[in-house]
């Protein structure tokens, strides 16, 4: 079936069984490998994208349910080439990773959050990245470094803040 | 992990879902699929067409018409989880959405998937058994309504048709001025299926003794049940936990709870009494706290 799909404000038109995963059909037919393949069954988290806007499992949805909403992964999270987002730069800072395999949907979970709760305790925080599984327990740091963004994406926003 | 194929059609309207169904014995209603792909990728569920209503105009929806709110089949898990009239009107429905799946399963999740599933553990199906909610499916171009206590059979299997889909959801309002519910369960992880579930949601007469109760408890047997007895035991009553441990104990000891590897059956029995005793507490509590 032919498809099209809106993936980081570009427009692809690709053709798919309609088996095939939005997951499967961002990392074999668009190349973008940064939602990866976990579990494939909606457990682990780490094929995580936004869909207009929410965190959504991409191997949960088929490709061919997915026209007409904006899709975002990870890819299209940074404002330009060879720049980060408040949320990855943290990530680098606070070594909010370690094999980095969760990374690009631990970051897309946290940037649905920080979209509609700028200020989010850290019992929101946890609440909101419980359904990504991170295999190398890093979760201390991925949650500071999810606190270290919300705070300077406030200050962003308030920059003449005493 | 992956499914095994199938033909995919999005038809413009709920009659029409229904005429692709009949037309075809192995076709499945897909909506917000958490549910259903998880199934096809482990191919514990093989349909050879999947019938696509999310997007079918008109079918999410939250409707308050006064002594019940109808929830459209396809309205999202995340949309009802911060509906200000579900809040005001269905406080125990409001309570039990943020333990249905995760946030990024939410998103997706529908309600009428949730129910039409008949999963034993899952919150919505629940609170349908705990206040006695009316299910309303589409067969042959008319509605039919059905009582949520007739619908769950076991685990999974409900009693709508092959060829009906579900098209609303009637949740019962209670007008109560004193209205408090609690909620508990036990899981491995947060958000992971329940081992055992219980909600409870009473009123309270100014004096803080109960007018009115409902009481249920799920994943512990095929299909979530409701406490009648205890419900009955609580009239007149102000909380108290023996007495309602007692009544608990007592209504679940003919039980046949299910068991798996996580949770025998004499745990699941035994932790209910403690779940469903904690449930009762806290909507008394929450009750009080209501003017």
């Amino acid at each position: 079936m032919k498809v099209e799909l809106n993936i980081n404000n570009a427009t692809h038109a690709v053709e798919v069984e309609p088996r095939t995963s939005l997951l499967d059909c961002l990392r074999d037919k668009l190349l973008l490998t940064g939602a990866h393949a976990g579990c494939e069954h909606g457990v682990c988290g780490a094929c995580t994208v936004l869909v207009d806007g929410a965190a959504v499992r991409s191997c949960l949805m088929f490709a061919v349910q997915a026209d007409g909403y904006a899709i975002t992964t990870i890819e299209g999270l940074a404002p330009g080439p060879g720049e980060l987002s408040p949320l990855q730069d943290a990530f680098c800072e606070t070594h909010g990773m370690q094999c980095g395999y969760c990374t690009p949907a631990m970051i897309l979970a946290a940037h649905a959050l920080l979209s509609k709760n700028a200020q989010p305790t850290r019992e929101e925080i946890v609440d909101a990245i419980s359904g990504n599984i991170c295999r190398c327990t890093g979760y201390t740091q991925i949650v500071e470094a999810i606190a270290l963004a919300a705070e300077r994406m406030r200050g962003q926003n308030d920059p003449v803040r005493p | 992990m992956k499914p095994a194929a199938f033909e995919y059609s999005r038809p413009a309207d709920i009659d029409e879902a229904c005429a692709l169904l009949a037309a075809d014995d192995g076709a499945r209603v897909i909506a917000g699929g958490q549910t259903l792909v998880p199934l096809m990728a482990m191919r514990l569920a093989r349909p050879s067409r999947l019938i696509d209503i999310a997007r079918i105009p008109g079918l999410s929806y939250v409707r308050d018409e006064g002594r019940e709110i109808a929830v459209g089949a396809t309205t999202k898990q995340h949309v009802i989880e911060s509906d200000p009239v579900v809040r005001s009107k269905l406080p125990l429905l409001a309570k039990v959405m943020p333990f249905v799946g995760h946030t990024a399963t939410r998103a997706r999740g529908t309600v009428g998937g949730s129910i039409v599933n008949g999963d034993p553990a899952a919150e919505i199906v629940l609170v349908a058994v705990t206040l006695g909610a009316t299910l309303v499916w589409r067969e042959g171009g008319e509605n039919a309504p059905i009582a949520a206590s007739d619908f769950f059979l076991g685990p999974m299997v409900t009693a709508l048709p092959l060829t009906a889909c579900l098209a609303e959801t009637r949740f019962p309002v209670w007008s109560d001025a004193r209205i408090g519910v609690g909620f508990h369960e036990v899981n491995a992880r947060q958000s992971d299926f329940a081992f055992v579930s219980a909600a409870a949601q009473v009123a309270l007469d100014g004096d803080g003794r109960c007018t009115r109760a409902a009481i249920g408890i799920g994943a512990v047997t095929a299909v979530p049940f409701r406490l009648e007895g205890v419900a009955q035991s609580l009239q007149s009553q102000r909380f108290d936990e023996d007495k309602v441990r007692e009544a608990v104990k007592a209504a679940v000891a003919d039980i046949e709870p299910m068991a798996d590897l996580h949770a025998s059956a004499e745990y699941r029995k035994r932790v209910a009494v403690t779940m469903a005793a904690r449930a009762i507490a806290d909507a008394y509590q929450d009750a009080s706290g209501r003017a």
